[in-house]
């Protein structure tokens, strides 16, 4: 069973909950889902006086594990603010670690990245950074301690799966013991198929379930999926050939003609 | 038959509307000092867009909304039946194409068509969604006629006046429609943050409702007349009503700029905020508690919405109506 600091998990599934049509899909969706954890936003919500109260009690009685993300953060600083607001707000220590570095792309800023996760795990937390397939920076995460990784496929809400299978393929087999996240990108469940089917360990959703016509139709299917390919990567998958090789006998069958 | 509406909103006022023409006697209850800011309906974009809202809304809220045009021409003289205008910039054109996917009752338009309808847009857009049958009223323009009418028809009302529904007495029906103010006693009820501009330009004229499309930071605008121009609204899930965020304003005003960049020369004439009542499925009810009729959640539907619930809850009083479980068996 995947365990991510030490709390063990049976869904290989986490649900964002940005985005839905209301509170009443997005609960529904965490529900076909069969999600256990699901990340919540603090920055922008917080407001002055921790105004999104109502929402983020909403979140705590989905009953499954919250993880708090740093989402709009742009420097070390925000982050760590923001990390340690989520684990008085939710009494947690895990925090999803986001540090933005471009704002187009919102791909990660590096850098903040390692140097944000090693204060935070410094001070007692438990970081699940959102990264790149980079496996320099994959390895410096690891150093300051975090001992979950959460690489993209593909820009965030881009939906358009995994944009390196090659770099994704390198990074799990870099890091065989490590828990890999897919973070950001996917758009499919095929999508989600074909990252569990390279051995990676949990899928993050958000945008392709909550914008998808019927939010809680697509969690189910997107479930089904990444069960699928878990069960295929623990299955073994066969090689590709460049020969065909007939499944029935050719035995007596003039083949060589 | 005697009726008090605590809250002089939309809510409340379109109530009042319903109740008075069927004969009713009723008192009005504000907390506020007049008709105004403090009901989260004065910052609304005013769009009768039943057809547009159902790229995320329940088809509940296209059906029933369809009927708020008619009500507002017969209540207020200030409809403007010019339909939506849809458009993505060139590198978002797949969110066109999934709201197009997600709504009906539209034509696609291309450049020349756009030209016809707003000049000022037509070069800056090859391609749109126009919904011909959409209209747009000025939120406070048609609430302050409402409250005209209302006092002419003899109603009455108490301003700077905050009661709790359960201790008003000498009525034969008391009617919640508070808002956000009625959280503590509906838990289930929470606010959604919005932040609106009013802008001020004489370089642009549009006649409808445009909605620009984007993945993080949609953004509509609303000609108000007289280079007026409403432009909205965030939505985040927090409850705050005071306080607006330089990045709400960063953003709105940016994708002003990028639906027609004459608008970096326009005046911010106002910077509004508030936080709007909603319950978990994002849909307004009507609802018996206890002897206390409670019309809330209107959520950013409340010009669109209000005159059904207005009827629904006249139906309630008048007729003994039930009222049904599911906003989709509601009747207008």
């Amino acid at each position: 069973m995947l365990n991510m600091y030490g709390t063990a998990l049976q869904s290989r599934l986490m649900l964002g909950t940005s985005q839905y049509p209301s509170p009443a899909s997005l609960a529904e969706s965490v529900k076909t889902s069969n999600t256990q954890i699901v990340t919540v936003s603090l920055r922008r919500e917080s407001g002055d006086s921790l105004a999104g109260q109502h929402f983020w009690q909403m979140i705590q009685s989905l009953n499954v594990h919250v993880l708090p993300n740093t989402a709009g953060c742009h420097t070390v600083k925000e982050a760590v603010t923001t990390a340690h607001m989520a684990r008085e707000v939710f009494k947690t220590d895990w925090i999803k670690l986001e540090v933005i570095g471009e704002q187009d792309t919102l791909q990660p800023d590096v850098y903040a990245l390692v140097d944000a996760a090693r204060l935070l795990v410094q001070d007692g937390f438990k970081v699940f950074p959102y990264c790149t397939e980079d496996l320099s920076v994959a390895g410096k995460l690891l150093d300051v301690g975090c001992e979950v990784l959460m690489p993209w496929g593909a820009p965030i809400g881009s939906g358009r799966g995994l944009n390196n299978p090659y770099g994704l393929r390198t990074l799990r087999a870099h890091f065989p013991d490590v828990p890999l996240v897919i973070d950001a990108g996917i758009g499919l469940p095929s999508h989600a198929a074909q990252a569990m089917e390279l051995g990676y360990d949990m899928i993050l959703l958000n945008t392709a379930v909550a914008k998808a016509g019927d939010p809680a139709k697509m969690a189910g299917a997107f479930a089904q999926a990444i069960e699928a390919g878990r069960s295929a990567y623990e299955a073994g998958p066969i090689e590709k050939r460049d020969m065909a090789e007939p499944s029935t006998p050719v035995l007596g069958k003039a083949y060589l003609v | 038959m005697n009726i008090a509406i605590i809250g002089a909103g939309v809510a409340g006022l379109t109530c009042a509307t319903e109740f008075v023409a069927r004969g009713a006697k009723v008192t009005i209850y504000e907390k506020g000092p007049s008709i105004g800011e403090q009901a989260c309906s004065w910052w609304a974009g005013g769009m009768l867009a039943p057809w547009c809202e159902g790229e995320t809304a329940e088809s509940s809220v296209v059906k029933l909304g369809q009927h708020a045009k008619s009500w507002w021409k017969t209540h207020t003289a200030q409809v403007q039946e010019n339909g939506t205008l849809v458009f993505a910039l060139d590198r978002d054109l797949s969110e066109l194409r999934t709201f197009a996917k997600r709504t009906t009752d539209y034509q696609s338009v291309g450049a020349q068509e756009i030209a016809q309808l707003e000049p000022d847009l037509g070069e800056r857009f090859s391609q749109g969604l126009f919904f011909p049958e959409e209209a747009h009223i000025d939120p406070r323009k048609s609430i302050l006629s409402l409250f005209d009418q209302l006092v002419s028809a003899g109603v009455i009302f108490k301003f700077n006046c905050e009661v709790e529904p359960g201790t008003l007495s000498g009525f034969e029906c008391v009617v919640d429609c508070t808002g956000l103010a009625a959280q503590d006693a509906i838990p289930e009820l929470r606010g959604v943050k919005g932040e609106m501009l009013l802008l001020r330009s004489r370089d642009v004229t549009l006649q409808r409702s445009i909605r620009l499309l984007h993945p993080r930071i949609p953004l509509y605008v609303v000609p108000r007349g007289n280079g007026l121009f409403m432009v909205g609204a965030t939505m985040i899930e927090n409850t705050e009503r005071t306080r607006v965020s330089a990045r709400s304003v960063f953003e709105m005003l940016g994708s002003a700029f990028a639906l027609h960049p004459a608008f970096s020369e326009a005046e911010i004439v106002e910077i509004g905020v508030d936080a709007r009542p909603a319950y978990l499925n994002n849909l307004p009810k009507v609802n018996w508690r206890g002897k206390v009729l409670t019309v809330n959640g209107m959520y950013r539907h409340g010009f669109l919405l209000a005159p059904v619930m207005a009827r629904v809850a006249a139906n309630a009083i008048f007729e003994g109506y039930q009222i049904p479980e599911l906003m989709d068996e509601y009747c207008y």
